[in-house]
């Protein structure tokens, strides 16, 4: 095949696609007025902005008043964790379950929480990368303040029993928050039917840009700010509201919400695909569910390789993806996701993670159902511990 | 993070892959938990590094480390070998980011692990002459 440049790393980021372009275009030139502001530029901002929020409110199933933007899913996460942890302080309530397997933005908080006297409970996952609700019922005690599980896994893709855990929540009262960043577009929300209580989301996994955000916050919950200072959002969140980027993104969020099956049924036909030829390659592993997963992730661990250089040599062909190896997780140890599913170090290491996305076709799929294998075969003809595995050695012997 | 051109054409293109079947030393340093292991053949003539071939297990700059290393000690005298230094490595590639300096100093010890190998079988001693080569299994990020 022809040589061909294929983003398929949209678990990463996105581009933003054209229709959210043009709905910011306006609120980038003519329209920047200060939302707060009281002559008419000023109100067509104030305006803009009251309609991108029922359009992201629409998508979530909540009410207009209950979306606070953001800067991102990081900022949400921040201040549903911290400032939830805050309140409940003051009711004498220090505990705070999650998961071992939260992005960062949830997992680094609870941490820094931890230090600040708080207890919190890592709920472990199966081997297939799910969290059991029964796990969650019963670590919870009288004095949790907040249940945090992440609606789908950014690395493997697991859909988790929301529903379930929402409902187990809402019986003991406990709040419950939930890190859809990944989830939104992909699969479908209604927080009054999962009994979420705070959902943190962002635009630029969705195809608005970077830098935006926002979080669901139920109507009775009264979360502190996060961001102190003038009155926007409500006097929730201070700063000069973004204009630009909260109408990109409810344009973006109305787009991906629109039809939901119709993304699954495109997708997962592509990545089950790719899976089935990937997984041809000896010594490879899915990890993650295969079906209770997101529509567009694929990540497989190819023993005796390293990620790094199975990236690089990708990107040489032109394909952008990611891996969990600890060169790429930016610390010594290979991502805390695969760890936590069980996968020993050196598999964890050789782990590639395709993110499909609407940009992607059947030909993208084809191209690196062409290319990987290829790319495997190389690295592993240079590997000594491909050599020892092809010896049947135990290569993870401590 | 930014890799140099030359790190990512020596990546593209690694020279002096391969093994040496009837090497006259072969050093392996690195583990598979800590996701970096390097290998060195070195065939020596008279003193003379005649051949020098490597296999890695490793990220992008442990391949463009071992490559670079081969070739500033292809066709050189042993003692020049035992004089490099991670740090000439890093320079002939036009440096290195600082989380992947560990790389460099994996190539020098690869090196020394095929040099002392060498040694052992001429029936010396390569302690006083190579230096103590760490442990294969020191912490990862050395
Ligand atoms: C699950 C999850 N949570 C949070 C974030 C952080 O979002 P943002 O980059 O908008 O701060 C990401 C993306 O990196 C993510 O995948």
């Amino acid at each position: 095949m022809e040589k061909r440049f294929v983003y398929a790393d949209n678990s990463a980021t996105t581009q933003i696609s054209k229709p959210v372009l043009d709905a910011m275009m306006p609120w980038l030139t003519e329209g920047y007025g200060n939302a707060s502001s009281i002559y008419s530029i000023g109100m067509d901002s104030a305006r803009a902005i009251l309609k991108a929020r029922e359009t992201v409110a629409k998508a979530l199933g909540a009410k207009t008043s209950e979306i606070y933007f953001t800067s991102g899913g990081s900022e949400s996460d921040n201040w549903a964790i911290k400032c939830a942890a805050d309140v409940s302080a003051k009711k004498g309530k220090k505990h705070i379950i999650t998961t071992v397997f939260e992005h960062h933005a949830v997992l680094h908080t609870c941490q820094y929480l931890e230090k600040e006297g708080f207890e919190v409970t890592y709920i472990p996952v199966d081997e297939m990368g799910l969290v059991h609700p029964e796990d969650i019922k019963k670590a919870i005690r009288p004095d949790t303040c907040l249940v945090s599980v992440m609606f789908a896994n950014n690395e493997i893709g697991t859909i988790q029993p929301i529903e379930e855990i929402g409902k187990i929540c809402r019986e003991k009262k406990v709040w419950f928050h939930t890190d859809a960043v990944q989830a939104v577009g992909n699969v479908p929300i209604d927080v009054v039917k999962m009994n979420i209580d705070l959902l943190s989301l962002s635009g630029h996994k969705i195809h608005a840009p970077k830098g935006i955000g926002a979080l669901y916050m139920r109507t009775g919950i009264n979360l502190p700010n996060l961001i102190h200072g003038g009155a926007q959002e409500r006097s929730k969140r201070a700063g000069t509201e973004n204009v630009a980027s909260i109408v990109g993104l409810a344009k973006a969020i109305e787009m991906a919400t629109a039809d939901i099956p119709g993304k699954q049924q495109r997708l997962s036909k592509m990545r089950d695909r790719i899976i089935a030829e990937l997984l041809k390659i000896p010594e490879s592993r899915l990890n993650g569910d295969p079906v209770r997963r997101m529509c567009g992730n694929v990540n497989i661990s190819f023993r005796g390789i390293e990620g790094e250089s199975l990236l690089l040599s990708l990107d040489l062909e032109g394909i952008c993806a990611s891996s969990g190896s600890a060169c790429t997780s930016g610390s010594l140890d290979p991502s805390h996701v695969l760890l936590a599913i069980g996968l020993p170090h050196s598999t964890a290491h050789g782990s590639l993670r395709i993110t499909l996305g609407d940009g992607n076709t059947e030909e993208d799929a084809d191209y690196i159902i062409e290319k990987v294998p290829k790319i495997v075969e190389k690295l592993r003809a240079m590997s000594p511990l491909w050599e020892r595995i092809l010896r049947d050695e135990d290569i993870d012997a401590e | 993070m930014i890799y140099s051109e030359k790190v990512m054409e020596h990546f593209a293109n690694p020279r002096n892959v391969g093994e040496i079947p009837d090497a006259d030393g072969v050093g392996e340093v690195g583990n598979a938990k800590c996701g970096d292991i390097m290998k060195m053949y070195l065939k020596i003539d008279n003193g003379i590094i005649t051949d020098v071939k490597f296999k890695t297990f490793g990220c992008g700059a442990a391949v463009a480390t071992s490559s670079m290393a081969t070739e500033l000690i292809k066709g050189k005298p042993v003692e020049d070998a035992l004089k490099l230094t991670n740090k000439a490595v890093v320079e002939a590639l036009d440096g290195l980011p600082t989380v992947k300096l560990h790389c460099s100093v994996l190539a020098e010890q690869a090196i020394k692990a095929a040099l002392s190998d060498y040694y052992r079988k001429q029936g010396v001693d390569p302690e006083p002459i190579v230096g103590a080569v760490p442990d294969v299994e020191t912490a990862c990020g050395i």
